[in-house]
């Protein structure tokens, strides 16, 4: 059953040298409900906030339109990409605040939830005045929602202006709303927000809908769209008049309003379908890529009896004694292995916080995107892979020895002793092979190098 | 004595009786390649970005071209008395007159008006009709699916960026130059042994040891820490900077000259809004030196090689006000190898007057890109049309054979 350092590895941030590890489920379980510390000590933008950014950009963007075709067009342009820049290289130090939460916090679980939601909300802004917006959508619409009803988080996340730009729900229209007939504009309705919300964020790929079902839940979405100062907003002269049937049930009507969206969600995640989809991925990314049947049962059991309240699908995954079995069987993906990695080595905030963000890209989102996870630029809604064998390829692993061989020894001039190391990092999971390892490197950066990259510490 | 003393005494002995050389120690397994069930070469480029056609092979004859702004057309290049090639392609001249480079004018995937780098890109590697499908995995890869049982060494995915093309069911290599490994001799038999009693560590880094012995310069290396960390940045820098393409294409060439039937890589930088003539410049040197490499790499098996090298979209048929194009439509597509029959400009050209650009913008597309691909590879491979047409290409027109192998 409950075990600590299991608690730590599996749906921790990995083991701490300085933060102890949980000792129970339900202190486990508070982690969740207590408040942020993390987000407190180790800053990232809201979404709210980074709009003061989309404005600033919309200014020189704006200068550069009006002088495309004068001599001023050069400097307007460079104006441009100089404030894209900012923006982006401001988006790679939140990369490094996500780092430094996960090496202190003492609510480690919050973190690698944030980080599944996150994923399973996959979104990334499309235009240019949204592209480094993914963490604020993260900080705003995923994070404070991870313990909250699932439907609150779907609702949060699918009617976010970073989703709906990245499914192109901004460019939909009903084929007969007022916009549709005042003027001749192609397309019309697309679909790609309604089928992932079907396929990826609700009942699953395998769920009980139809191609109907994702036209119908299209046009229920018309309407919503942002605008140029990055706020979500939902316009009627976008909307579809009428009602939509969506498995069976009917919603909206005139006129419309965006709470006939939210009538849509809230049904959909109280589906069984849904509950199946999520207990099995949160399963599977917790503990196996085989997980028991009976532990996705009694997950799914308290999913539906509590209309998806999270906590309550947490606290029987983690009260189910499989949670606890199989140990070693997952391994860790480039931003779990990373993050323990710098929490095993207790790597002091002023390093990060000295680093300049040339020297984050060099250190930690080039060798990650050689481990196979390019730093919010998903490749496509469906997020990172779940299956170990995506992880565990020879690039893969090359990149994780590389890092861990290397890096380490770059950040810090006082790494620990191996021999220590090989204990703390690892706690009751070390092997004899490591430890002798761990002595018999020339280096002590090899040392420490050799710990990380074992298996014993590289599966969860 | 401690046991670890006993035991590190006896890893010692064990690494002097194998030698210092860690290359030769029998702890590097080599790694065992099947056999494809044919023996043609097929290499796909992807030019992200959105490459200028219109730039890159310039349709002089056509009495229009003047009137876009463009510079003037680079006539030392001519191809066939109405287009002439980039002059930074000019290395490819020999290429070209040997009937080993073509190319193909007013194509495009059938993407079309939101001029999006994002979706354009996830459609051409995709190979599907429209954005936002349920298709998740790429064209390359449903074409892999078509022969069960070739291993992972059949096709390889080449470089930093991930290539959509090649992802999906069937098994496929992932590899980058810069994954090259740098460690001591010691580290390296350390890391073997820490990785021995899992079988999956084992087998993969059995094999990242192999293929990074094979791209270039050896794993063993003797320095500090600072000089590993400058090695391993020097690694990535390489492959940012000019020459980034060769050395991905040699790459390429070495696997392909042995197991691989199929690689694919990315070259960058054909997003020339501004100051056009340097960044297409840059960008055809590195597309120029790749196709080079392949050629030189791959040696006899050249004659069995066929290169296509596509893009996104093209861009706007006239100049903007910053020296450079907007996103746009059609553009070109090149293709190259010893298998092809090249020395031609293919396509149905649709001229250049406002009223025959998509969109009063554009150049117009003539016909879908994936065709030619589709072509090519059923040649190659022996593949029925319904699977071009339903399953590798969803969508597609095959149409007549553009004939684009000889």
């Amino acid at each position: 059953m409950f075990d600590p350092a299991l608690a730590d590895i599996r749906f921790g941030c990995g083991l701490s040298p300085q933060i102890a590890s949980a000792t129970s489920a339900s202190a486990l379980l508070e982690q969740l409900i207590a408040p942020d510390d993390a987000a407190t000590r180790f800053p990232i933008l809201t979404y709210e906030a980074y709009q003061a950014q989309i404005a600033e950009f919309n200014v020189v963007s704006q200068d550069f339109a009006m002088k495309r075709n004068t001599p001023e067009a050069k400097d307007a342009l460079n104006a441009r990409k100089a404030k894209r820049r900012d923006m982006a290289m401001q988006a790679v130090g939140w990369f490094g605040q996500t780092l430094m939460r996960r090496t202190w916090t003492d609510q480690p679980f919050r973190e690698r939830l944030t980080a599944f939601w996150a994923d399973h909300f996959t979104a990334a802004g499309k235009s240019a005045e949204l592209r480094s917006a993914v963490s604020p959508y993260v900080e705003s619409a995923i994070r404070p929602f991870i313990a909250a009803r699932f439907e609150d988080m779907l609702i949060s996340a699918v009617t976010h202006p970073v989703m709906v730009s990245y499914l192109d729900q901004n460019n939909s229209f009903g084929p007969n709303s007022t916009v549709a007939q005042n003027r001749d504009r192609g397309e019309g309705l697309n679909e790609n927000l309604g089928r992932e919300i079907l396929e990826l964020h609700t009942l699953g790929v395998g769920g009980p809908y139809s191609q109907d079902d994702v036209r119908q839940l299209a046009t229920l979405l018309t309407g919503l769209t942002v605008d140029k100062e990055g706020n979500p907003r939902f316009l009627r002269r976008l909307s579809e008049p009428g009602t939509e049937t969506v498995l069976g049930r009917e919603y909206g009507g005139d006129p419309a309003r965006l709470n006939h969206v939210h009538d849509a969600l809230r049904d959909l995640a109280r589906h069984p379908a849904t509950a199946q989809h999520l207990c099995a991925k949160l399963a599977v990314h917790f503990v196996s890529d085989t997980p028991d049947l009976s532990m996705i049962r009694a997950m799914t059991d308290a999913y539906m009896d509590t209309n998806g309240a999270l906590m309550a699908v947490y606290e029987a995954m983690i009260l189910h004694p499989e949670a606890w079995s199989s140990a070693g069987s997952n391994i860790k993906p480039p931003l779990d292995f990373i993050g323990s990695s710098l929490r095993a080595l207790a790597l002091q905030p002023a390093t990060f916080e000295e680093m300049r963000p040339q020297r984050l890209r060099a250190s930690f989102q080039l060798p990650m995107q050689l481990m196979g996870h390019t730093w919010e630029s998903p490749n496509g809604p469906d997020g990172l892979p779940e299956a170990d064998s995506a992880w565990l390829s020879p690039q893969g692993l090359a990149a994780r020895l590389q890092w861990a061989l290397t890096i380490p020894g770059r950040l810090t001039r006082d790494l620990p002793d191996p021999r220590i190391f090989v204990e703390t990092a690892l706690g009751p999971r070390v092997t004899q092979a490591v430890r002798f390892a761990a002595e018999a490197a020339e280096t002590k950066s090899d040392g420490i190098g050799l710990v990380l990259a074992s298996p014993a510490f590289q599966r969860a | 004595m401690t046991s670890s003393q006993i035991n590190r005494r006896r890893f010692l002995l064990n690494s002097a009786v194998l030698g210092c050389s860690a290359a030769a120690s029998p702890l590097l397994t080599p790694v065992s390649f099947a056999a494809a069930p044919w023996d043609n070469r097929l290499v796909v480029i992807i030019l992200r970005g959105g490459m200028d056609g219109l730039g890159v092979v310039q349709p002089y004859g056509d009495r229009d071209f003047a009137t876009l702004g463009r510079d003037a057309p680079d006539k030392a290049m001519d191809l066939d008395g109405y287009f002439a090639m980039n002059a930074a392609l000019a290395p490819l001249m020999p290429m070209w007159r040997s009937g080993e480079l073509g190319f193909v004018h007013a194509v495009s995937t059938p993407y079309r008006d939101k001029r999006s780098h994002f979706d354009g890109q996830d459609l051409l590697e995709a190979g599907s009709a429209q954005v936002g499908g349920q298709i998740r995995d790429g064209w390359l890869n449903r074409l892999l699916q078509q022969f069960p049982g070739l291993s992972a060494e059949t096709a390889y995915a080449i470089g930093r960026q991930e290539m959509i093309v090649l992802n999906g069911d069937a098994p496929v290599t992932r590899w980058t130059p810069e994954s090259d490994l740098t460690m001591s001799p010691q580290a390296m038999k350390l890391a073997q042994l820490v990785m021995q009693d899992d079988p999956a560590f084992e087998s993969a880094l059995s094999q990242a040891f192999a293929l990074a012995e094979t791209d270039g310069d050896a794993i063993a290396f003797e320095g500090t820490l600072r000089e590993m960390g400058q090695e391993m940045r020097n690694d990535m820098t390489a492959a940012m900077k000019k020459g980034a393409g060769t050395r991905i294409a040699q790459f390429a060439a070495d696997r392909l000259a042995e197991e691989a039937r199929i690689a694919s890589f990315s070259i960058n930088g054909w997003d020339t809004h501004d100051n056009q003539t340097r960044g297409l410049a840059g960008a055809l040197g590195q597309l120029s030196d790749a196709l080079i490499t392949l050629k030189e790499g791959l040696g006899p098996v050249w004659s069995k090689t066929t290169v296509l090298a596509m893009t996104e979209f093209g861009r706007t048929a006239r100049m903007n006000g910053t020296g450079g194009t907007d996103h746009g439509t059609a553009g070109a597509m090149l293709y190259a190898g010893g298998a092809v029959r090249g020395g031609r400009v293919l396509g149905d050209w649709p001229g250049l007057e406002e009223s025959a650009l998509y969109a009063r913008r554009d150049l117009m597309p003539t016909r879908d890109v994936r065709a030619y691909a589709a072509w090519a590879m059923r040649g190659m491979f022996g593949l029925q049309g319904s699977a071009l047409e339903q399953v590798i290409f969803p969508g597609l027109d095959l149409g007549d054979d553009p004939g684009l192998l000889l």
